[in-house]
């Protein structure tokens, strides 16, 4: 058989439109495609600058546009909508130089102005914006300065520590957008909302950021949310594959589907998330003077945290996916952990002699003090969250080696908050703190004397010890200082007088757990939140695997 | 006496009989944690495995038993003699006095009982023992479940001050308590029986609802509430049928006294 140039050509051809196919869907199983997750309650706004809750910060996230971001993954601050910054040395100022060419979701451009109409937006006290509450550092009116349309200078009237990472909550808006909080720069737009039942967010068609090989990103056409608050039917959700990620699992459901689809669960390790519980402190609260005596004292509170089995606790409650807790900062959290500390190991041969040194006694198996008052008290806890259960009865063995009869008492979670925050009728209480914000600056409303979050002894005129005082002192410090070692020195010191002292009784930093779908690819669970899809941007879905399953 | 009913009265007698003697049946107690061996399956050492934080399930389910039959019917008997004392005399005495126990059954009835229940067990004292916040529970549900059977009890004993034998005894210069305690109690009996029997399933499954929302009995001592309390979250049947235990038989008690009563209805 004799091949000629036309044949030859035409066989060339048609090589090259299978290879041409071929490469099209390889491409095409890479992009587009819907993702699908649910959120546990009903966004309470759509608005970015008055978030406040769960879901409405998963739709911030997936479609505000931002001019920082915090990399989930490696904990370090990325320009976005902000090609580069720089912080004033007096930490009052931040002067940012922004993306050229960007445009919102309607096609409106951005620029320096979209940012000054955000940040005044963002500071009107009229609005009451939590993410706003952040930035106010004293007295006075944040000023704006447009430099030029790409460049802004943003001024604060006191120093603000760790301004530049507090950006990353701020989605922009457009100043002059008729459609407001509808036009973002995210890499995705609300498409449609139906109450009570779902939630469709479309690709952003002009999100501004493109792949290595200069494809625009995101790579999903949509993402589809249902309004799921019932963990049951999201777990059977996700295993018949209608669902492809489940952001937060805890280990009963984690480990049924670990043994059933090992490649799906996904554990990140010791999240920032903390279980802890504390003794009432507070003066004028209606428990027994001798109570308030044990309450305050150091050795009883440090023989209590040395008596409990933290590992124990990691094992059995949480079946291994937790870590027993160190204090008030998650190892998880890469800068601000204070390295040298190491959680309580479990003596209750030490905690027995510490309290002997303040005049208890172990006799026939039952603690009394000095003055013969037989040690007995309540832990009260929110009746909705099993684990916390648990390890209140766990709590109560372990304290019941050393003699000490505990009550658990669990209880509506109004009721709770009524007791601990507003009455003060309780002894002690256990609870849990989820905690969202890297730096410690978010943590002053717990550690500063007079915060009303300082939960064991909230809202004092001064100081009533004086390492109550060193604390102030310290967390005050850390946060008029611009620079990060001086802070973290300071904000160290205050971990350290934590340990020492126990107001909190630290116990576990639950692991970080998650679902993904064999589906999703590219995928990187963490810690930080939104764990499964902080990088949404650049997942990507494999039609072939979600039909298969 | 049916088949059926022997088949009830045989159930609810081995069950008591077995949780009384929970303390030789399961030495190893309901609040012992076996940490080594959280959530394990049945074997030999523990015959329904253990829960969640490593405590003997058959002895959880024995003391659960226990501590549920004897304390309902005690809530069963507190109700039922509010609900005689109002309903009863207020049947007894009639015109403005029934009127107003009827108004006042139909307010108690319409009051939200889960939040009643869940606001009156948040004011309680934190400091109480286990075996106390038992009482107060128990208490609590029969101090607050007497308004159905006082509605029954009003009607009947209504029907009674209008019966002829009354009528005849008030003629023969009975009145007052004297008429009340000899002639209306005594007829009254039958219905307070039945009521009294009603009551003891409904206080079983209102404390199993309280234990469910974690404010029932307190820990570590064990109610079928909490017991029921571990089915949350339980996907398949198949991979622990062991946990089904105290739910199957919730279920069997309360079909015999269930059984017990349908016979007791017709007598009534």
């Amino acid at each position: 058989m004799k091949i000629n140039k036309t044949d030859l050509t035409a066989i060339s051809r048609l090589l090259f439109c299978v290879a041409f196919l071929a490469l099209s869907s390889a491409a095409f199983a890479q992009s587009g495609g819907e993702l699908r997750f649910c959120l546990r309650a009903e966004p309470k706004t759509f608005d970015p600058l008055l978030v406040d809750d769960d879901s409405s910060l998963s739709i911030r996230y997936l479609t505000g546009g931002v001019l920082v971001r915090l990399n989930r993954h490696t904990q370090e601050l990325e320009p976005q909508l902000a090609e580069s910054w720089k912080l004033s040395k007096d930490g009052k100022q931040i002067i940012f130089k922004l993306r050229s060419g960007v445009a919102f979701s309607d096609g409106s451009p951005f620029s320096a102005d979209d940012v000054a109409f955000t940040m005044q937006r963002l500071m009107d006290p009229a609005l009451h914006s939590s993410t706003g509450d952040a930035f106010r550092s004293g007295s006075g009116a944040v000023t704006t300065k447009i430099m030029a349309p790409d460049q802004i200078a943003i001024t604060f009237p006191a120093p603000i520590a760790g301004l530049d990472r507090l950006f990353d909550q701020v989605a922009i808006m457009s100043a002059h957008s008729p459609k407001k909080e509808a036009a973002v720069l995210g890499p995705f737009m609300v498409g449609e909302y139906k109450a009570g039942s779902s939630l469709l967010l479309r690709r952003n068609p002009n999100y501004w950021k493109k792949d290595s090989q200069g494809r625009r990103l995101p790579y999903l056409d949509s993402i589809r949310l249902d309004i799921q608050s019932n963990r049951d039917v999201e777990m059977l959700r996700f295993k018949r594959g209608e669902l492809d990620l489940i952001n937060v699992i805890d280990s009963d459901y984690f480990d049924r589907l670990a043994a059933s689809s090992p490649g799906l669960a996904h554990d990140a390790g010791a999240s920032l998330d903390s279980d802890f519980m504390w003794f009432n402190e507070v003066a004028a609260a209606p428990i027994p003077e001798y109570k308030r005596a044990w309450f305050r004292s150091t050795n009883f509170r440090r023989a209590v945290s040395e008596a409990i089995n933290r590992d124990d606790l990691s094992r059995v409650v949480f079946n291994g996916h937790a870590q027993p807790a160190v204090g008030p900062v998650s190892p998880a959290n890469k800068f601000w952990f204070d390295s040298k500390l190491k959680a309580d190991p479990y003596r209750p041969d030490d905690a027995l002699k510490l309290l002997q040194a303040d005049g208890f006694r172990l006799q026939n198996g039952a603690l009394f003090d000095k003055a013969g008052n037989a040690v007995e008290f309540s832990i009260v806890t929110n009746a909705s969250s099993k684990p916390r259960e648990r390890m209140a009865v766990m709590v109560q063995e372990d304290l019941g080696k050393l003699g000490i009869k505990v009550n658990v008492v669990t209880l509506d979670f109004p009721s709770l908050i009524e007791r601990i925050s507003q009455k003060f009728n309780y002894e002690a209480a256990m609870l849990g703190f989820r905690n969202v914000d890297l730096d410690p600056n978010g943590q002053m409303n717990i550690w500063l004397s007079s915060a009303e979050d300082h939960a064991w002894n909230p809202q004092q005129k001064a100081p009533e010890t004086a390492w109550e005082a060193e604390i102030d002192r310290l967390m005050r410090a850390q946060a008029s200082a611009a620079d990060p070692k001086k802070r973290k020195e300071s904000f160290d010191r205050v971990q350290e007088i934590v340990a020492e002292q126990a107001p909190f009784i630290y116990l576990v930093n639950q692991n970080a757990l998650s679902a993904v779908s064999s589906a999703v690819q590219g995928a990187d669970p963490g810690i930080l939140s939104p764990q499964t899809f902080w990088n949404a941007e650049r997942i990507t879905l494999n039609p072939t695997t979600r039909a298969s399953r | 006496m049916t088949r059926a009913r022997k088949l009830a009265c045989v159930v609810v007698l081995v069950v008591c009989v077995t949780s009384a003697a929970a303390n030789w049946i399961a030495p190893s107690g309901y609040a012992k944690q076996f940490r080594e061996t959280p959530d394990a399956p049945p074997s030999h050492q523990h015959l329904l495995g253990t829960d969640e934080v490593g405590r003997d399930r058959f002895a959880r389910v024995l003391y659960g038993t226990r501590i549920s039959l004897l304390l309902a019917p005690a809530a069963a008997l507190v109700s039922t003699a509010l609900a005689a004392l109002v309903g009863g005399l207020a049947g007894y005495l009639g015109g403005f006095w029934l009127r107003l126990a009827r108004g006042f059954t139909d307010l108690f009835l319409s009051l939200p009982w889960l939040f009643l229940l869940i606001t009156v067990r948040a004011l309680l004292p934190l400091n109480v023992s286990p075996l106390t916040s038992v009482l107060i529970t128990f208490l609590i549900l029969g101090l607050l479940g007497w308004a159905a059977s006082a509605r029954v009890l009003s009607t009947s004993a209504d029907a009674l001050r209008n019966s002829d034998f009354i009528l005849q005894a008030r003629a023969s210069g009975l009145h007052g308590p004297r008429l009340f305690l000899i002639h209306v109690l005594p007829n009254l009996t039958p219905v307070l029986y039945a009521q009294f029997w009603i009551s003891i399933p409904v206080f079983i499954l209102s404390e199993a609802n309280l234990g469910i929302l974690g404010l029932g009995v307190a820990e570590p001592l064990p109610s079928w509430g909490s017991l029921l309390r571990e089915l949350e979250g339980l996907i398949s049947f198949r991979e622990e049928p062991w946990r089904l235990v105290p739910l199957l038989l919730l279920i069997v008690v309360m079909t015999s006294f269930q059984l017990l009563l349908s016979n007791e209805e017709v007598t009534a």
